[in-house]
């Protein structure tokens, strides 16, 4: 008897393709308002697809429900618009049954952190090989303009005349917290730094968790405008560089570092002047876990990897428990179905 | 005084063609243990049997409370059996409370065998009694056997390294041997069994073999029991058996649809009573390729099994009632996306967690209508606990060949009781066919065959067929979202005329007995055993009644209509309010008679037969008597 196996390989014919940007452009007409930060985010995704060098075939796009998770519709590769906040969950049985397949799941910041929080720190926990790139626009925008879970408190939505009396939460604090083995946080409008950002995500074995800001002109513009507007983006934000001293501004003449366990900025620092060293790579997450509170406009906004450690993935965990079992117990179903204790009768 | 006298010591053996005994203790007293080791002795001795575990939800209720006790109910015969047994002829109380739960359902004349060490003031107190039963004639109408078990038990281990708690855990090995040996029973089943299972703890085995021989030869060498029983193998089809509950039945079902149809078993499911064996089954198979994913929750199992049925694998996901529920916005994903899905679901006692350990059939229109939408799934449902296993097989045939998610009702009942199983050859198991869109076709998602209806399965890895797919309405045509009103129409009378087509494919619904009568009794589920039987009951007194069992509620057979109009009037017995009578009245304006019985317990035949003499003018109208327990709280 042949023990039952689908792969990706099997299904494949032919040689792998040289993929442009263009191959990954499907012939859905766009449909998200004028100036939405999502066009960027696309655009950055369809020129870092073909940099994988993964056959279309064998990539997935999977979302919930939001103005992101149209996102599928305009990738052309495999795609799935699921339910409100359980774009995760397919994923992680996809992803599980196949995991030779690059799987990216498309969620904001309703759908995965308010109906679908759950599933979202469950994936991260379990460390399925994802790459989930959230789209935070701090507002409901499908459902026309109602505050989120991100939503700053205080803030005047049409749900919310007299201004929100909830705290937001903070995804990257969050993902930390779910033990996230790759956590990062990019900009829609920065465009050289998102493509980066989401081609590091992909290389990453795990669930890799990318924060998007990403600018809903429509119902919360400007959003993230006071950090990330070209001019000032310089000294307002501060990029994560692996085993560089945190340093920002138009010279990179500012720095961080610590006082006590909290995060001082150093204006003109000289020479390193005891400036925190960024590592992503640290099991003991604590230096992720300050990074992540500096916020504007007290810190620079930090974007780029805050954390990066490599360990198995639940998927590969499960298919090595699988093969491990085939390996020590050849599957005969006869026997199975005889097992225990049997009686004969004639 | 008591009915405790001393009887000749020869013991005569008397031949019976059918036995119900009733374990019961407290749920610490390892009753299910007693009960599960004397059904396997007895099917491998060759008779046929049904069982009826009946546990407390709590885990560990107070010791001796009534809300503690534990039972396990077998019933064995020569002959065909289909039911555990309406009235137990034997019960075995290791306690005051087991006595008070169980023995309003001892027939009147029933041997009553009591641990007569535990009817001490503290636990005749806990069970409520104001003054021991074993001595205030209140039993007068059993054979009341009290047996000092506790002490016996304690005798025999004298000597051993136990201490005394754990040579008190030894009584039910004490109890279960004197049961064998009042059967004519061998020990050497439980003594193989219980080798194996304590071979880690050489001095636990050697107790509990003391126990159970010292038990055994209690009943030898003691005049208390005049007469030894003898139920002789029944007269079953010729071939192996083994013994099986509905929950293993349907686990090996499912590993059996993966091997007949080639594809990878993915198993999503949250633990939840009582389905959570059949997670557990398939987690011990991985060899057979099977992966099984524990969900945070009730909806990530089932979104988790969607994804690996768009990725082209065997998806499962299994849960009860109240899970059901949480599935549904997921479930009817997978109707919209049209993939194929499979979803157990072992109904228990609701409304909300209801009553987790008791059986019922009430999610039947939840599982029919329970959706947002016009929503259409297949629904199968077994019959019995063996027949789990083809029907597990049966649900993924329908599920991959329509492209359509199907539900598999199983229940409380049928999961956890079990029955002798004659075990199939690898030539009898059904084929189970799948298949893939085609590389060099001309693709659409949505494109039906014209046949069946179903859209192709286009998994990721197939070159060429990247497609979108999702919750939202798509063209038929082009698999673009669409809100076109005349695609949004047609497509909903094709998802359901997809699932209508499903009875040209299944068997027709069987009549047992004539094909026109009086009455007929229709039945769903886990009910079979006990309508079967009381409508053979029936006719044997000379009365016009056929029974018959719907294996496929949605879609129903085909000849369900005729079926119906062959007979003057039609009853349908439910574990329910009435649920299948609604889709049958509403489908064929058949003013159809419910019997609905909603306590948790499964029929009795007797019932069945009470009801039968009602609608048939033979008695007045039929009510229910709960028994004692019932009227505990009152
Ligand atoms: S509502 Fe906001 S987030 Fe949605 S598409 Fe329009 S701009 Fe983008």
């Amino acid at each position: 008897m042949t023990t039952p196996t689908v792969s990706a390989g099997e299904l494949l014919n032919g040689d792998l393709p040289v993929l442009s940007r263009k191959d990954f452009v499907s012939d859905q007409e766009v449909r998200w308002c004028p100036g939405c930060g999502d066009y960027s985010i696309l655009a950055q995704m369809q020129k870092m697809l073909p940099e994988l060098k993964i056959p279309r075939e064998n990539i997935v796009f999977i979302s919930g429900i939001g103005c992101s998770s149209r996102f599928p519709y305009y990738v052309e590769t495999y795609g799935f618009h699921s339910i409100h906040g359980r774009a995760l969950t397919l994923a992680t049985g996809l992803k599980t049954a196949r995991p030779e397949l690059t799987v990216f799941v498309v969620t904001g910041d309703g759908d995965g952190l308010s109906i679908g929080g759950n599933h979202l720190l469950h994936a991260m926990r379990r460390n399925v090989d994802l790459n989930v790139i959230l789209f935070n626009n701090r507002i409901y925008g499908l459902t026309k303009g109602q505050f989120s879970p991100t939503s700053e408190l205080g803030k005047v939505t049409k749900s919310s005349p007299y201004g929100t009396v909830e705290s937001p939460l903070n995804p990257i604090r969050v993902a930390l917290a779910a033990g996230a083995t790759f956590v990062a946080r990019s900009v829609d409008r920065d465009t050289k730094h998102l493509e980066e950002t989401l081609y590091k995500a992909t290389q990453h074995r795990g669930t890799s968790f990318v924060e998007v800001y990403q600018n809903c002109n429509i119902f919360n513009d400007g959003a993230f405008a006071a950090f990330t507007d070209r001019e000032v983006r310089q000294d307002r934000m501060i990029y994560l560089e692996d085993g560089k001293t945190l340093r920002f501004g138009s010279e990179r003449q500012h720095g961080i570092r610590l006082d006590g366990f909290t995060a001082q900025v150093v204006e003109n620092a000289q020479g390193d002047d005891g400036l925190l060293v960024h590592q992503t790579n640290s099991e003991n997450p604590t230096l992720a876990n300050i990074l992540v509170g500096m916020d504007y406009p007290a810190f620079p906004v930090p974007v780029g990897i805050f954390r990066a450690v490599d360990k198995p993935s639940y998927d590969e965990l499960v298919q090595h428990q699988v093969d491990d079992a085939r390996a020590r117990h050849e599957p005969r179903f006869e026997e199975l179905l005889n097992s225990g204790e049997t009686w004969e009768v004639s | 005084m008591t009915t405790e006298t001393r009887l000749p010591a020869e013991h005569l053996v008397q031949e019976l063609d059918r036995v119900t005994i009733r374990f019961a203790g407290d749920s610490g007293d390892g009753m299910q243990l007693t009960g599960t080791q004397f059904t396997k002795t007895t099917a491998v001795f060759g008779n046929d049997l049904a069982t009826l575990p009946d546990y407390p939800a709590e885990i560990r209720a107070p010791t001796g409370s009534l809300p503690g006790v534990s039972g396990f109910q077998l019933s064995f015969s020569s002959s065909d059996i289909r039911t555990p047994g309406d009235q137990p002829d034997v019960l075995v109380a290791m306690n005051p409370a087991a006595l008070k739960t169980n023995v309003g359902d001892l027939r009147a004349g029933g041997l009553l065998i009591v641990d007569k060490d535990e009817f001490n003031a503290t636990n005749l107190k806990k069970a409520a009694y104001a003054s021991n039963p074993l001595e205030d004639g209140s039993l007068a109408k059993f054979q009341l056997v009290p047996i000092e078990i506790t002490r016996q038990n304690e005798l025999a281990l004298e000597g051993t390294s136990l201490s005394s708690k754990d040579k008190f855990r030894s009584r039910n090995f004490y109890a279960l041997g004197l049961i064998l040996w009042l059967y004519d029973r061998s020990m050497d089943t439980t003594v193989r069994w219980a080798t194996e299972q304590f071979k880690r703890r050489p001095e636990v085995l050697d107790a509990n073999l003391k126990a159970l021989r010292a038990g055994y030869n209690f009943g030898e060498t003691t005049e208390l029991f005049r007469v030894r029983y003898e139920v002789p193998a029944a007269h079953v089809a010729p071939g192996k058996y083994r013994h099986i509950s509905g929950n293993e039945a349907t686990a090996l079902g499912f590993i059996a649809a993966s091997v007949q149809s080639g594809l990878p078993l993915f198993y999503g499911s949250y633990p939840i009573t009582p389905a959570s064996d059949v997670l557990h089954e398939l987690s011990k198979h991985k060899n057979f390729g099977i992966k099984t994913f524990q969900a945070e929750d009730e909806i990530a199992a089932i979104g988790a099994a969607i994804g690996a049925a768009y990725g082209g694998h065997l998806a499962l996901t299994g849960t009860s009632g109240p899970g059901l529920a949480l599935k549904s916005e997921a479930l009817n994903l997978a109707v919209m996306t049209e993939l194929p899905l499979v979803v157990i679901d072992v109904q228990r006692a609701g409304p909300s967690t209801g009553m987790p350990t008791k059986t019922e059939q009430s999610d039947l229109l939840q599982a029919m209508f329970g959706r947002n939408g016009d929503s259409s799934v297949a629904i199968v449902a077994p019959a019995t606990p063996s027949e789990c296993f083809f029907m597990a097989i049966e649900a993924f045939r329908i599920a991959l060949k329509y492209m359509v998610p199907v539900i598999f009702m199983s229940d409380g009942y049928l999961g956890n009781g079990s029955e002798p199983w004659r075990i199939p050859l690898m030539s009898e198991l059904p084929k189970v066919e799948y298949h893939y869109a085609p590389l060099n076709g001309d693709f659409s998602p949505y494109k039906r065959d014209p046949e069946t209806l179903a859209r192709p399965w286009a998994v990721p890895g197939q070159k060429g067929l990247e497609h979108r797919i999702g919750g939202i309405e798509k063209s038929g045509a082009t698999g673009d979202i669409s809100y076109d009103p005349r695609n949004h129409h047609e497509m909903t009378l094709a998802r359901a005329e997809r699932v209508a087509r499903i009875a040209r494919d299944i068997p027709d619904l069987e009549i047992t007995g004539p094909s026109s009568g009086n009455l007929l009794l229709l039945g769903w589920g886990g009910t079979y055993g006990a309508i079967t039987s009381a409508a053979e009951a029936a006719r044997k007194r000379g009365l016009s009644v056929s029974s018959a069992h719907l294996r496929y509620l949605n879609p129903f057979p085909s000849n369900l209509g005729a079926v119906l109009s062959g007979f003057k009037k039609v009853m349908i017995p439910e574990l329910n309010t009435g649920q299948l009578s609604l889709l049958i009245r509403g489908r064929f304006l058949v003013d159809a008679v419910g019997f609905n019985k909603i306590s948790g317990q499964p029929f009795k035949i007797a019932e069945i037969e009470g009801k039968i003499d009602e609608l048939l003018g033979l008695a007045g109208p039929y009510t229910f008597d709960f028994g004692q327990s019932a009227s505990l709280g009152g």
